[in-house]
C-alpha cells in the first residue's frame, strides 16, 4: 500500500524493529513501570499557594444598591475578578464546566426585599473546587467579606441594618470536589507529568541512539522515508504511554480513591491525544540533538516549563499573565484540564473541546517541525 | 537517464567536500563501468568513505555532480538507494536484534517478495542458520562483516558500494568473498570496493588511488603502475637497512622500501638510478636485479609525493 511514497510495509518494518529493541531493553522497561510509582509516591503531597484575581461570573437576579456593594467588595478583596454576568444558572454552570470561570456569584431575585424584611436571605457562591488550592483561600475570604459589607457598605434603605451581625448568609457550594481533597487534583495531574517525562525522554533517545551507534548510516542508505521512520518509531511508545496511564488510573482509583465522574473511554482518548502531542516533541528533540546526552538535556529543558507552568505544580490562575500565555502553548496544560474535567467534573466533549483542539494543533505543527529537521543525509 | 548510464554504473565529476575548513574530498572524478570491480585505495583519512557516501546520497557534495546507475546523486538519491547495496565501514546493523531479525528487517525495508524464503536462503549460504536466533552483537568481528555483506546483497542491488568489507576477515573467508564478487560482476553487477590490501587491489579490474582528498591515479593496475614511470630494482644482501639510509637522497633514487629480506629501490630516472645502484653495489656482497614495479611501490611513491606537493592535511 502506498500513499504519496509512504509505504505501509516499510513503516511496519520500523515499528516491528522498535518493538523488538524495546523488548530487549530491560532498563527502559523498568523505567516504564517504575517511574509512575516513584512519582506517585513523591507527589502524593502538593504545594499550597494563594492565587488571586480568579475569574468570577455574576448571576445578578436582583440589581440593587446591595448587590453592587457586594460585588465591589469582592473585587476589593483581590481574590475575585469579575469577568462578566451570566443570564441564568445554566449558563453559570456551563462557564464553570468549561473552566472559563472559577466562581459564580448567585444573587437571588428577591434578595434585597427579603433583606429588608429581616429574613436573613442567602447569597450563593458556586466554586469550581477541582483544584482546592486555587479556591481555598478565596472561599475563606468570602465569609470575611460578608462581615465587612455588613459593617460598612449598607446604605440608603439598608442603612439601619449596618453595624450588626450580617443580615444575610453566604452559602458556598463547592462543585466537583466537595471535600477539597488535593490528591483528587494532584493524582490525575500526575498522569500528564509522568507521560511527558517518559514519552519525551524515550523518543528523544530513539533517533540519537541510532546516530551514536552508527546504525543511522545504514537506515539512511535504505529507501525508508523520514515520515516512516518517525511515525514508526513513535508507535511502540504510544502503547507504553497507555500502559503508564493505566497504572496511574489504577493507583488513582484504588490507592487515592479519586472519584471517576466521567467516562473511562474519554480518559483514554484524551491520553492518546496527549501522548501523540508529546511524542512528536520527543522525536523533534531527537532530530535536533547530536547525541544522547543532548537529547536528555533538551528533555529537561522541555520538562521544566511543563511542570511549572501547566497548572500541575501551581494553580494556573495564580500565575502571571505572561506565564499563562506560555502555559497555554504547552500540551500538559491542556491535558491537565482534560483529565481533571473528565475525572472530576464528568465533562462532555463540548466542554472539553477548548482543550482538545490546542492538542491537535500542537501535534500537527510539531510533527511538521520534526520532519523539517529530520536529516536525510549525514551532513 | 542519459546515454552514459548504459555504460557507467558510477559516473561522477569534480566532487568536493569540506568539513569545516578541511577540504576532505578535492575534485574527485570516477567512472565505474557496468560489471566492473573497481578498487578504491588510499591511506587512512584520505576521503574514501566520504567519496562513497556522496555517491550513494548520504552526503551532499559541496560541488560537482554525477550519476549512479543513471540517477543524479543529489536529486535522485531515493532511486539510488533502492538499487545500491552499501556496506558501511563500521558495522551498522542492530546489535540488539538477532541475526534473523536484522535480515528480516532489511528484507522488509526493501519490500522483498517471499521474505521468509529469502532470509532462510541467506542464512544458509552464510552458514549462520543454526545461529539465526543469536544476538548480532555477540558475533565476532569477522562474522559481523560477513553478515553485513550478506545483508547488503539481500535486495539484489545492481551496484555494490563496499567500504573495507574484508577488514578483519580471515584469509579463507576473504578468498570466498572475492570469488563471490567476481561471480556477481560476471552477472553484470558493478562493484566499488575500498581496501587497504594489495592482493585485493590486484584482483580488481580497475583501481583508483586517493590521497589527501585528491585522486592521484585511475585505471587498470598496469596503467596505474606505468603512469608513474618508475624503474625498480631489487637488492638482496646484508645490512640492507644501512644501505637504504645511504641510498636515500642519492641521484636517481626516489624511494626505498624494505620487503622482508629484500630492498626495493625505485626512481623515475632509470638510467641514473641504475648508475647509482651499480656504484653502491660495486665490490660488495649485494645482489642487484631489475624488477617489475609493484602496485605497492607505486602507492607508497604516490603517497609520499602527494604529501610533498600539498603539505600535510590541515
Ligand atoms: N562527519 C565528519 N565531520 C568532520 N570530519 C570528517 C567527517 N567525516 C570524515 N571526516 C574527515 O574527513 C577525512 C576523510 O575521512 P574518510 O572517512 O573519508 O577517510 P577514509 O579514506 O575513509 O579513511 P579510512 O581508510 O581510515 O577509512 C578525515 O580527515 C576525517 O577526519
Ligand atoms: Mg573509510
Amino acid at each position: 500500500m502506498k500513499w504519496r511514497g509512504f509505504s505501509l510495509a516499510r513503516w511496519w518494518s520500523v515499528v516491528l524493529k522498535e518493538f523488538l529493541q524495546l523488548r530487549r531493553d530491560r532498563i527502559t522497561f523498568g523505567m516504564i513501570i517504575g517511574l509512575p510509582i516513584v512519582q506517585l509516591t513523591l507527589f502524593g503531597f502538593a504545594i499550597n499557594t494563594d492565587p488571586k484575581h480568579l475569574p468570577t461570573a455574576v448571576l445578578n437576579a436582583d440589581p440593587s444598591e446591595f448587590s453592587r456593594s457586594f460585588v465591589a467588595a469582592m473585587k476589593n478583596s483581590e481574590y475575585f475578578e469579575i469577568v462578566g454576568e451570566v443570564p441564568d444558572e445554566e449558563a453559570g454552570r456551563a462557564a464553570l464546566a468549561q473552566g472559563k470561570v472559577q466562581f459564580v456569584l448567585n444573587i437571588p431575585a428577591d434578595f434585597s426585599r427579603r433583606l429588608l424584611r429581616g429574613e436573613k436571605p442567602a447569597l450563593l457562591v458556586e466554586a469550581d473546587a477541582t483544584d482546592p488550592m486555587a479556591t481555598g483561600m478565596a472561599l475563606a475570604a468570602t465569609s470575611q467579606l460578608a462581615q465587612s459589607v455588613a459593617r460598612h457598605d449598607l446604605t440608603g434603605a439598608l442603612a439601619p441594618l449596618r453595624g450588626g451581625e450580617p443580615p444575610f448568609e453566604v452559602q458556598v457550594h463547592r462543585l466537583y470536589n466537595p471535600e477539597g481533597n488535593s490528591q483528587y487534583n494532584t493524582v490525575p495531574g500526575l498522569m500528564g507529568v509522568i507521560l511527558t517525562m517518559t514519552m519525551v525522554m524515550m523518543t528523544g533517545l530513539a533517533m540519537t541512539r541510532e546516530r551514536e551507534r552508527g546504525t543511522m548510516e545504514n537506515l539512511l542508505a535504505t529507501p525508508v522515508r523520514p515520515i516512516e521512520v518517525m511515525t514508526g518509531k513513535i508507535v511502540p511508545y504510544i502503547a507504553i504511554g497507555l500502559i503508564q496511564a493505566t497504572i496511574i488510573l489504577l493507583a488513582a482509583h484504588f490507592v487515592f480513591q479519586v472519584p471517576f465522574a466521567g467516562n473511562l473511554g474519554a480518559v483514554y482518548l484524551a491520553a492518546l491525544l496527549f501522548i501523540a502531542a508529546t511524542l512528536t516533541v520527543g522525536i523533534t528533540l531527537s532530530s535536533l540533538a547530536q547525541n544522547q546526552l543532548q537529547a536528555m538535556q533538551l528533555t529537561m529543558f522541555y520538562f521544566l516549563p511543563n511542570i511549572l507552568l501547566s497548572g500541575f505544580m501551581f494553580p494556573f490562575r495564580g500565575m502571571p499573565q505572561w506565564a499563562q500565555y506560555i502555559g497555554n502553548v504547552l500540551p500538559l496544560t491542556h491535558f491537565n484540564r482534560l483529565i481533571r474535567g473528565i475525572l472530576l467534573k464528568g465533562s462532555g466533549w463540548a466542554d472539553l473541546w477548548p482543550s482538545v483542539w490546542p492538542l491537535l494543533l500542537f501535534t500537527v505543527v510539531v510533527m511538521g517541525i520534526a520532519l523539517r529537521f529530520y536529516r536525510r543525509t549525514l551532513d | 537517464m542519459n546515454a552514459s548510464a548504459d555504460e557507467f554504473a558510477i559516473d561522477v565529476h569534480g566532487l568536493h567536500k569540506h568539513f569545516g575548513d578541511k577540504h576532505v574530498v578535492n575534485d574527485v572524478s570516477l567512472q565505474v563501468r557496468r560489471g566492473e570491480i573497481f578498487g578504491f585505495l588510499g591511506p587512512n583519512g584520505s576521503g574514501k568513505t566520504t567519496s562513497i557516501r556522496m555517491m550513494c546520497g548520504l552526503l551532499t557534495p559541496d560541488a560537482g555532480s554525477g550519476t549512479c546507475l543513471g540517477y543524479d546523486i543529489v536529486r535522485e538519491a531515493d532511486q539510488i538507494k533502492r538499487q545500491v547495496g552499501y556496506m558501511t565501514q563500521k558495522f551498522s546493523y542492530w546489535e540488539d536484534l538477532t541475526i534473523r531479525e536484522n535480515l528480516d528487517f532489511v528484507a522488509r525495508i526493501y519490500e522483498m517478495p517471499d521474505r521468509k524464503a529469502l532470509v532462510d536462503r541467506t542464512l544458509d549460504e552464510l552458514g549462520l542458520a543454526s545461529r539465526a536466533g543469536q544476538l548480532t552483537g555477540s558475533l565476532s568481528g569477522g562474522w559481523k562483516q560477513r553478515l553485513a555483506l550478506a545483508a547488503c546483497l539481500l535486495h539484489q542491488p545492481r551496484l555494490l558500494l563496499l567500504d573495507e568489507p574484508t577488514a578483519g576477515v580471515d584469509p579463507t573467508a576473504r578468498r570466498d568473498f572475492w570469488e563471490e564478487l567476481h561471480r556477481l560482476a560476471a552477472r553484470g553487477i558493478s562493484v566499488l570496493v575500498s581496501t587497504h590490501y594489495m592482493d585485493e587491489a590486484e584482483r580488481c579490474h580497475k583501481l583508483a588511488y586517493i590521497a589527501y582528498g585528491r585522486l592521484l591515479a585511475q585505471g587498470t593496475a598496469a596503467e596505474v603502475i606505468a603512469g608513474q614511470g618508475l624503474s625498480t630494482w631489487t637488492i638482496e644482501g646484508d645490512d640492507l637497512t644501512e644501505l637504504a639510509q645511504r641510498l636515500r637522497g642519492q641521484p636517481g633514487v626516489d624511494q626505498t622500501v624494505a620487503f622482508g629480506a629484500a630492498l626495493h629501490v625505485s626512481g623515475r630516472d632509470g638510467a641514473r638510478l641504475e648508475a647509482t645502484l651499480r656504484e653502491a653495489a660495486a665490490g660488495g656482497a649485494l645482489r642487484l636485479t631489475p624488477s617489475d614495479t609493484s602496485l605497492e611501490d607505486v602507492f607508497i611513491y604516490m603517497m609520499a609525493r602527494s604529501s610533498d606537493n600539498f603539505g600535510a592535511p590541515a
